[in-house]
């Protein structure tokens, strides 16, 4: 019987692929196990084995297609003697889940109010008329360490799998070939070595970046971060500082459970001595990863697997750098404030447009650094909404949400007409079941609902 | 204790083993293979997310550990942990639907494939964070010794572990206490993209127990009575109450560190050498076949029976609902 062979998951975060070239072709017998097409997604290039045997039939999807969904079908394998067209009208066997009861989404309000218009404020973080380019964030990142690699010699990179297999993410792709293995170093796999080593190393005077695959393996690093990288200066009078770079997917990425899926930014947020980022945009990722390389302390810089595929305008400016402690305004509004950073603005931006149509005007205003925060921009924005809702991924209690609510209200509170919202992630470990782990998680629904709530609509 | 090493090349000193063993090892590897070669499957076609790493290739090192395990014997390994799950007895149904994410999985669904345990099975998991099953290990074995009994605990992890600090902060309490755990080291050459030489001092990792007092070997892991023989020892020394043993186990995974994984630091020839050359599975079929043990239509038979079980499970990891919604809230506190 002819079998379909569809296009393959090969990634936690993969939904499609390019065919980057077939290795068989029509009429050829194909054995299990045997590759039989290079499949390009966004992190690399990987063999696709075939699991069945049989002839080639048919190649459903040209050599060089981009853009092909997982399980869509892209050849038919047939038995000997049989053709392709004996392809039953059979569909793709991935069955979606038997699904338990999903809570109806909030239903829209009787009469939908006229929508908003929306008004995206212009970035001060570059000149007006600045030429534009789309880049990924794992593009802005890398762009990121090899200019200020270039312009200082003391900068190197260290961590697992940043050198000869490229990065774990791939965000570290060609540095090795560029500057070398002195300055691209592949670690074994001891968090807790390494990190006092580029600790080490920073009090004698160079400027490590130090990778973690992920910020779930700097959990057994965090007492060299916390108790020598962020505390020296202060316990030496200031003699000896520690100018290092920690930095790293950070966050939930696609079913990776609950030892690989946690957002640390409120963690590190609360360590004096420290300088915590988490961009969302590609702009903000270049920019402030520039800032913190030079910045002469330590830098926890947590990125988001999730994002580091997503393309965004970058400006082209031979030096571009984004201070700390300046948040972005990405969208002016007046009903309602939205504070956010890192994948968290995705969800707010996505609850502003839900929002706009329903005649609730919000101001999206993204953090991009949690130590320093910057409290201004926030507070002139709730003094003039007079309304609050904050987006993050990490757990309710402590959370950044909590502690700019507390700022709120003591700087701000006779502006407030209602309770500060803050929408975050579930108060459980991450789940693996695909249901349950999007229950996990902060939506944009969420964020709609809640910036209702805050207006009495 | 000194450290002894056996020789480069050892003399193929077989154990004394029964046709009927070696059928089971025959089939529990067997089961392992295709289960994981399913699993492929399931993740290509989207319905196993997140990191998946199969445990192809390294068959013969669970099998034959497990070969002198006896009842109340622990054991905790790492992420790739499909191999010593089924090798344990737990049910092939609620691991694969436990990589599917659904309700009949061993955590319900919400631990995943690198997290699942059996109380049952005295399987303590399962374990993301690299290094971190050693001291638990250890912690398993302390909990024995503390409560008088002569279970041992298999501790195992990977020759990219074996450098976590953890791993010597542990040998030293084990030795120092004489924890009845054996580690293994399952060597299979590369820690994701890292070759070993790439990220170890020294090429003999068993050889760094030494330094605490514990005894270690090596043992080549594709072959499962070579396997079966070391446990035996180490198994042996454990339960005298002579405290702990490493046994470095050599093997090799043939296919990528878990499914997102380009394999582009190893090639082809390098994998397709160790496949046709030292299979584990293919040794022990030949030893089947050659000393008249089973016929070819037996072991065909076998594996039709395997691929049924396996099919089952698949069957069954598919149709199992997903877990209802309100699991998102329990087992957070006991
Ligand atoms: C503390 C920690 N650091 C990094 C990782 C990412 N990681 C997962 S598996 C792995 C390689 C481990 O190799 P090895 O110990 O040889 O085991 P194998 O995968 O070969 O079985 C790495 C680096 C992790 N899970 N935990
Ligand atoms: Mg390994």
């Amino acid at each position: 019987m002819a079998t379909e062979v569809l296009m393959p998951a090969l990634s936690p975060t993969m939904e499609e692929g390019t065919l980057a070239k077939w290795l068989v072709k029509e009429g050829d017998t194909v054995t299990s196990g045997q590759i039989i097409a290079e499949i390009e997604t966004d992190k690399a290039t990987m063999e696709f084995e075939a699991v069945d045997e049989g002839t080639v039939g048919k190649l459903l999807v040209a050599e060089g297609a981009s853009g092909v969904k997982v399980n869509t079908p892209i050849m038919v394998l047939v038995e000997e003697g049989e053709s392709a067209d004996a392809l039953p009208a059979a569909k793709a066997e991935a069955a979606p889940a038997p699904q338990a009861d999903t809570p109806a989404p909030a239903s829209a309000p009787a009469q939908a109010a006229a929508p908003v218009e929306i008004v995206s404020k212009a970035s001060a973080d570059w000149p007006e008329g600045t030429e534009m380019k789309t880049m990924s964030v794992r593009e802005a990142l890398r762009e990121a360490m090899a200019e200020e690699m270039r312009a200082d010699e003391t900068v190197f990179l260290m961590g697992e799998e940043v050198g000869e297999y490229q990065g774990a993410y791939k965000v570290s792709q060609g540095l090795l070939d560029e500057f070398g293995a002195k300055r691209v170093l592949d670690t074994p796999i001891t968090e807790h070595g390494f990190t006092g080593i580029g600790v080490g190393a920073a009090f004698g005077g160079l400027r490590p970046i130090v990778e973690f695959m992920t910020f779930n393996f700097a959990m057994q690093a965090m007492d060299q971060i916390i108790n020598s990288a962020a505390k020296t200066l202060y316990m030496s009078g200031g003699q000896m500082g520690c100018p290092i770079v920690f930095r790293g997917a950070n966050g939930a990425a696609a079913r990776v459970a609950a030892q690989h899926s946690q957002d640390y930014a409120a963690w590190f947020a609360q360590i004096p001595g420290m300088r915590v980022v988490m961009p969302y945009s590609a702009a903000d990722a270049k920019g402030l990863l520039k800032t913190a390389i030079r910045d002469p302390n330590p830098v926890i810089f947590l990125e988001n697997e999730i994002l580091y595929g997503r393309s965004f305008e970058v400006p082209v400016l031979d030096d571009f750098t984004i201070p700390f402690g300046k948040a972005r305004i990405w969208r002016e509004g007046t009903d309602v404030t939205l504070v956010s950073f890192g994948i968290g603005m995705a969800h707010a931006l996505a609850a502003a447009d839900k929002l706009a149509e329903e005649g609730i005007s919000a101001e999206v205003i993204d953090l991009r650094t949690l130590r320093p925060i910057d409290y201004d921009t926030v507070l002139a924005s709730v003094m003039k909404t007079n309304r609050c809702v904050t987006v993050e991924e990490g757990w309710p209690v402590a959370s950044i949400g909590n502690h700019l609510s507390a700022v709120i209200m003591e700087r701000a509170f006779d502006y407030l007409d209602a309770p500060v919202i803050n929408c975050t992630g579930k108060d459980v470990p991450m789940p693996y079941a695909a249901n349950l782990e999007k229950l996990a998680l902060v939506t944009s629904d969420e964020v709609v609902a809640a910036a209702k709530r805050v207006c009495y609509r | 204790m000194a450290t002894r090493k056996t020789p480069e090349t050892p003399a193929p000193k077989r154990p004394n083993v029964s046709k009927e063993e070696l059928l089971q090892y025959y089939r529990d590897m067997l089961l392992i293979r295709r289960f994981e070669e399913k699993a492929g499957q399931l993740y290509g076609m989207g319905l196993i997310g997140g990191f998946c790493h199969l445990y192809i290739g390294q068959e013969a090192v669970v099998v034959g550990l497990e070969a002198a395990a006896k009842e109340g014997d622990k054991r905790i390994t790492s992420y790739r942990d499909h191999g010593h799950m089924l090798a344990c007895g737990m049910d092939p149904k609620g691991v694969m639907a436990e990589l599917t994410g659904r309700e009949g999985g061993l955590s319900k669904g919400k631990g995943g494939s690198m997290h699942m345990f059996s109380k049952e099975k005295h399987f303590y998991g399962g374990h993301g964070i690299v290094g971190a099953q050693v001291p638990l290990g250890a912690g398993l074995a302390f909990a024995d010794k503390y409560l008088g009994n002569d279970n041992v605990t298999f501790a195992y992890f990977g020759d990219g572990a074996a450098n976590q600090g953890q791993v010597y902060e542990t040998f030293n309490m084990a030795a120092l206490w004489k924890l009845p755990v054996i580690f293994v080291i399952e060597n299979n050459q590369y820690a994701m993209g890292t070759a070993q030489k790439r990220s170890t001092s020294t090429p003999d990792i068993y050889t760094r127990g030494a330094a605490f007092g514990i005894p270690g070997e090596v043992v080549d892991g594709m072959d499962v009575l070579a396997v079966k023989a070391a446990s035996e020892k180490a198994v042996a020394h454990c339960r005298a109450g002579d405290g702990p043993y490493i046994l470095e186990v050599k093997t090799y995974r043939y296919r990528g560190h878990s499914m997102s994984d380009p394999a582009k630091y190893r090639s082809r020839e390098e994998v397709q050498k160790m496949r046709d050359e030292r299979d584990a599975i293919e040794n022990v079929r030949e030893l089947l076949l050659s000393g008249g043990h089973a016929t070819d239509d037996d072991l065909k038979s076998i594996d039709r029976e395997i691929k049924a079980v396996v099919n089952d499970s698949a069957e069954f990891a598919k149709t199992s609902p997903e877990p209802a919604l309100d699991e998102l809230w329990t087992d957070i506190t006991a």
